[in-house]
């Protein structure tokens, strides 16, 4: 018998939650900050499915309710992916060591 | 048009890369590198989809508008926060998170064959399963994290609302939406989708109204943690590797923070999430609260005892963060410096609103990161210090949390501030702290009260110095 490809997604998921779980212990706590917003920015990659949402509609009609939904998520998540991944970086440009000239 | 094959590996990559991007954090040396990995697997991601679907006639210009359009938003925001309000803005963002999971699961309900899912009213079990957890999830983030926006802005007050039933009227709503994705599966009917959202989106603001304004480290954290669960919730949906990569490493790595952060309060998630905490103690801590004699003195004071002090400890908290005394700090410390005085900073877990709040404040005020410590790293030094100088922090310095098992706070891990020889703590008023109790490190013999403004008693201990 086949296997689900279901059950192949759900291998990835489980697998990630372990992988996720190991990576963010080793997260230095003076950068859990930067870590929530950049996994704010991450998260947005549920832009891919406001795409598809936003091209559904046929050739005559580009905007129908569904696709209208689709470009509303769309600007929502650009809003997420540039502003997460732009005050990350601002943020991270911060940390600095101390001058080692004393 | 590329093959589904070819993109899936593509969507793996960029997991890979947000993988990456969060193991740059580990330091902060790697951690710009990891950043720059996390914008890599965007832009893979992105353009993928692009080359996937391949039809670039009409719509795709577009989706190059609202990407434009909410991009700017975006990096406008991005370059003009303050860093104060990191707090506000991280909530602020997750909203957005769970609604954009919403409309793209309101999208997909309503036109699946673009998503492959099957047709209106025949959409495939195993997909509308998903739909409906990650359109339910995605509802919820939004309405949690829009009531902790206006908590943490100070628009809606950040003391605890309560009322009577609260409990119960909340686990019938999260029964009822457990039946409706129940009913929704079975029956494909529209109106029990809306009925779904609708009473989510109720759910996630009564979750969030009976929690504090100082459990909010807690709070964003789970809503950090929801969002990610939300978002893998779609990806299930929409068969994307990247999507459940990415959602649950999020979803791992706020329910950590939260973890962490309920570890440094020693309060269980259960008991932060019923909420109320700080309200009802009040009335318990009145009967003590008689005067007692405190020591209080002023910026001149204070420099004296720095003066000829060797060695000084610094704990920030919110306060420093309200006051916008990070900078005003940072020249003190400048100053005490030039004299040969030993300066560390202790950082508190659940110091400020947020996970790593204060440690983002010093490090806008260019303090170097190596002088910032953790609790463990730093509490056998406070022994040694001469002088620990408490600024906007109160009760995660409270001995009473190692003395009195009858405190509300007892049990939890303080900074242990009253060993130095000499504590100062600059306050505007003895008015007890969050947890609604009396700070007994006020009436220390060894402590002196600085009643001020945090940013204006710091600048005048600089010219005094």
């Amino acid at each position: 018998m086949e296997i689900d490809p279901l059950i192949f997604r759900l291998s990835i998921f489980i697998l990630s939650i372990f992988v996720g779980y190991y990576v963010v212990w080793s997260v230095t706590p003076s950068l859990h900050t930067p870590l929530m917003s950049v996994t704010n920015a991450i998260s947005s990659v549920i832009i891919v499915g406001a795409i598809i949402a936003g091209l559904s509609g046929n050739s005559d009609t580009i905007f129908n309710t569904s696709s209208i939904f689709g470009f509303l998520a769309i600007a929502l998540a650009a809003i997420n992916i540039f502003g997460g991944f732009l005050v990350t970086q601002r943020m991270l440009a911060m940390y600095k060591k101390k001058k080692k000239d004393k | 048009m590329i093959s589904a094959n070819l993109s899936a590996i593509f969507y793996l990559i960029s997991g890979v890369l947000f993988i990456l991007a969060l193991r740059g954090l580990s330091s902060p040396e790697t951690s710009r590198q990891g950043n720059l990995f996390g914008i890599l697997g965007m832009i893979i991601a992105i353009t993928v989809t692009f080359l996937s679907i391949g039809n670039f006639s009409n719509g795709f210009v577009f989706v190059l508008v609202f990407i434009l359009l909410g991009g700017s938003i975006g990096a406008f925001i991005a370059y003009r926060i303050p860093m104060t309000a990191m707090p506000e803005l991280v909530a602020g963002f997750h909203s957005l998170v769970g609604l954009a999971a919403v409309f793209v699961a309101i999208s997909a309900f309503l036109n699946p064959e673009a998503f492959n899912l099957g047709t209106v009213g025949k959409i495939k079990l195993g997909s509308l399963i998903e739909m409906s957890i990650g359109a339910a999830v995605g509802a919820i983030t939004f309405s949690g994290s829009i009531i902790a926006f206006l908590k943490l802005q100070g628009i809606m007050s950040g003391s605890p609302i309560t009322f009577k039933g609260q409990h119960p009227l909340n686990a019938i709503i999260l029964i009822s939406i457990i039946i409706l994705i129940y009913l929704l599966c079975s029956t494909q009917s529209s109106n029990l989708f809306w009925i779904l959202l609708v009473t989510s989106f109720l759910i996630g603001f009564l979750l969030i109204i009976p929690i504090g304004g100082a459990d909010m480290p807690v709070v964003i954290s789970m809503l950090n943690s929801y969002s990610g669960w939300a978002a893998a919730g779609i990806g299930f949906t929409l068969e994307n590797t990247a999507l459940i990569i990415t959602g649950a490493l999020v979803g791992s790595s706020g329910a950590i923070l939260s973890y962490i952060m309920c570890k440094g309060m020693n309060r269980s998630f259960f008991n932060v999430i019923l909420g109320g905490f700080g309200a009802t103690e009040e009335t318990s801590s009145k009967s003590n609260k008689e005067q007692r004699p405190v020591k209080s003195g002023n910026a001149d004071d204070a420099a004296f005892l720095m003066k000829n002090a060797s060695s000084v400890i610094i704990v920030p908290g919110y306060g420093m963060a309200v006051a916008q005394a990070q900078h005003a700090l940072r020249e003190m410390v400048d100053t005490l410096k030039k004299n040969d005085i030993k300066v560390s900073y202790a950082i508190h877990p659940v110091a400020g609103r947020m996970p790593g709040h204060m440690n983002v404040l010093l490090a806008e005020a260019n303090v170097p990161y190596d002088e910032v410590f953790e609790l463990e790293e730093i509490n056998n030094d406070f022994a040694n210090a001469d002088v620990a100088f408490v600024i906007g922090a109160n009760d995660v310095t409270n001995p009473v949390a190692k003395t009195d098992p009858q405190s509300p706070i007892y049990g939890m891990p303080v900074l242990d501030v009253e060993k130095c020889k000499s504590v100062l703590f600059v306050k505007r008023s003895l008015s007890p702290g969050y947890a609604g109790i009396d700070n007994d490190l006020f009436y220390k013999e060894n402590t002196l009260m600085l009643f001020a403004d945090a940013k204006k008693m710091t600048e005048d201990i600089t010219k005094n110095l």
